[in-house]
């Protein structure tokens, strides 16, 4: 579904590499996981994969079930099927959320020659998703994200995610800023989107999420670049050990 | 101070392109009154304080261009409402409604104006003609001088509809003066709706007496693009708990000065003014305000959001003076621009003059470009670029637009502001 061959990217701002040969593939129907400290470039990754601006491709390739990410606009890699969690969700002042949600959708539909949904079939179908992730319709009427709790914004995340029904989701840090509660409901969101067609890439620090979500393999990225790959057993390792075994051991 | 004698001359050959004067009724003499004011002030020059950052060459100098025919369609067609219809400043009868069914008094200025006895008469340059002391509005005396028709209309209760001034052109080449006279007795409350569309170069006044408990709503709609060069001034004068609520839509002119001014007399009164622009290549847009405080505990908010690009200028200057005794005031103000590229220019120039001591006065200014992490953050979800700055640059304008307190008409304006981005609100 997704891979990465050799990924080597720099920031352009500052003008220093921040991924430095990234080699990751994540199947359909799998669940992969990145862990690793702070600064090794998880959420860099997620970014140039989503195709934010202010970083340069120096090397290596992103291909989504084929298709070449790093030559298409963020919008085109969304209508293609990719979908990123963001660590810290955008407060759009202005606009409405259900008017955000309804835009995407049908401008995704549109990109991918589909029909429009009606206003009526996008409410019975928002309404329905948002019922299940426990989101108050009140919630649908605020602009985006303003004034959501931490714990509102990432379940907006999840809600997106469901509707969009991308077939990459890749989840930065999905699970910071969340109690135990709002990560569960979260997290039971994300599972219920699990499927044989749809690949995962969690991004996270702490192995906690991962008992929620549970991943097939799961990388440990350091210094922008995956260092080991191993099951879910690897996940507990850092929870025990923390980074610094295995960073002295590839070292 | 004194003027050049250049100004005299000027002032002339100005005049001489514009209507003749009336003939005759008390509209002749109010006309003479407007002359005689003019003539004090003579035209404004570029170093008078409120022309420095726009040149008043393009309104002082005798009308050079016809009008293109107005072609954009009205705003508020679901909306029941009176009509009434000048086009290229004639009063086109044919294409007016009823008046009676706004359920207020209202007739024409040319008629009212010739008769000997009219509640008119009274209003007739009496706001307009006690703002110049605080800063010369030449062009509300111009127009004072030489306006032949407008609307006058009087509420002595609610009306049952809004009525809508609607300025059409159709290619004429003269310029176009009304001057419409409103008055919202005690109790009473009107909407009016200024539709300006287009016109070889237009000016038109509005002095409005707004009595106790009265309320005046007024939303202006300028067009999406042209031409147009125009003035239009709203000189309002608010008794105790009156409201005023005023809201213009601007999009991109040649030239535009729209000058505002309030004069809070009574206690407890509420004054709104706001504005939406959205403004391009070749465009020189100006806002003046100025709110008086002269009664207690009056609430005042000055609300002015500029969407500028490819080199347009956008000018705001807006001043609250509140005057001695005139505690409890709170007054707002508050002007904020996106400009959508390095070309365009917004320049704010905030004022509080304050004599009381017990007043809340605030203003704030801001000028910036369009978020590109929300911008990141909708086109990760699958919206194009194009449609993601749209969505933007709308909900920014849209604070301006939700100062219009009547939901049915903020619908309609805020409709037609995301039609000149290409977006459909169907929703």
């Amino acid at each position: 579904m997704l891979e990465i061959r050799n990924l080597h990217v720099w920031l352009e701002d500052g003008g220093k590499p921040i991924l430095k040969g990234v080699d990751l593939t994540v199947e359909a129907g799998r669940v992969h996981a990145i862990m690793g400290p702070n600064g090794s470039g998880k959420s860099t990754l997620s970014y140039v994969l989503a195709g934010r601006e202010g970083y340069e491709v120096t090397a290596g390739s992103a291909t989504l079930a084929g298709e070449d990410l790093l030559a298409m606009e963020p919008e085109e890699r969304a209508a293609a099927g990719l979908f990123l969690a963001f660590q810290y969700p955008v407060e759009i002042p202005g606009v409405g959320n259900m008017t955000f949600l309804r835009t995407a959708l049908n401008a995704q539909r549109k990109a991918r020659g589909e029909a429009e949904l009606s206003a009526g079939d996008f409410l019975k179908l928002v309404r329905a998703k948002a019922a299940t992730l426990k989101i108050d319709p009140e919630m649908l009427k605020r602009p985006v994200n303003v004034g959501f709790s931490g714990g509102e914004k990432k379940r907006n995340e999840i809600l997106q995610m469901a509707l969009l029904e991308p077939r990459m989701c890749i989840l930065d840090e999905t699970d910071s800023g969340l109690d135990v509660d709002a990560m569960k409901l979260v997290s039971d969101g994300v599972n219920a989107l699990r499927d044989a067609g749809r690949g995962f890439l969690v991004i996270t620090h702490y192995q906690r999420l991962l008992d929620h979500i549970r991943p097939d393999v799961v990388h440990i990225m350091a210094e922008g670049r995956i260092v080991r790959t191993g099951g879910p057993e690897l996940a507990l390792e850092v929870e025990r050990n923390g980074y610094a075994d295995i960073l002295a051991e590839v070292a | 101070m004194a003027r050049p004698k250049a100004d005299a001359a000027a002032l002339a050959a100005l005049m001489a392109g514009l209507p003749a004067s009336a003939q005759g009724g008390w509209l002749a003499a109010a006309q003479a009154a407007g002359a005689a004011r003019l003539a004090a002030m003579g035209l404004p020059l570029r170093r008078d304080e409120y022309w420095r950052y726009i040149d008043p060459a393009g309104f002082n100098a005798p009308l050079a261009d016809p009008a293109r025919p107005s072609a954009e369609p009205g705003a508020f067609e679901g909306i029941e409402r009176v009509r009434l219809v000048f086009v290229d400043g004639a009063f086109d009868a044919a294409a007016s409604d009823d008046p009676a069914a706004a359920g207020v008094e209202i007739a024409r200025l040319a008629v009212a104006g010739a008769a000997d006895i009219h509640w008119a008469r009274e209003l007739h340059g009496a706001i307009e003609g006690a703002a110049h002391a605080a800063v010369p509005r030449p062009f509300a005396a111009l127009n004072a001088a030489r306006a032949a028709d407008g609307v006058v209309i009087r509420a002595t209760r609610p009306a049952r509809l809004p009525v809508e001034i609607v300025c059409r052109s159709a290619g004429g080449g003269r310029d176009v003066l009304l001057r419409h006279l409103v008055r919202v007795d005690a109790g009473a409350s009107l909407t009016l709706i200024e539709t300006l569309q287009g016109g070889a170069r237009a000016l038109a006044v509005i002095e409005a007496e707004i009595g106790a408990d009265a309320a005046l709503h007024h939303i202006r709609l300028e067009p999406q693009s042209g031409a147009h060069l125009g003035q239009s001034h709203l000189h309002a004068r608010l008794g105790d708990r009156a409201t005023l609520k005023s809201f213009t839509l601007s999009g991109s002119a040649r030239l535009v000065r729209n000058e505002t001014v309030v004069d809070i007399r009574g206690d407890g009164a509420i004054a709104h003014v706001a504005g939406a622009l959205v403004a391009g290549e070749g465009t020189l847009h100006d806002d003046t305000v100025f709110v008086t405080h002269a009664g207690v505990a009056c609430e005042s908010r000055q609300v002015f959001k500029r969407v500028l690009r490819d080199g347009a200028v956008g000018v705001f200057q807006g001043k609250i003076l509140v005057r001695p005794g005139a505690q409890k005031t709170d007054g707002y103000q508050i002007s904020q621009a996106l400009l959508l590229d390095e070309s365009s220019q917004s320049l704010a120039k905030p004022e509080l003059e304050i004599y009381a001591d017990d007043v809340k006065c605030s203003h704030g200014s801001t000028t910036g470009a369009i978020d590109e992490t929300a911008l990141f953050y909708l086109r990760s979800r699958g919206v194009p670029a194009a449609q993601a700055e749209a969505l933007l640059v709308l909900a920014f304008l849209a604070e301006a637009v939700a100062e219009i307190e009547d939901q049915a008409l903020a619908a309609a304006v805020q409709s037609r502001l995301a039609g000149w981005f290409g977006q459909n609100m169907a929703d």
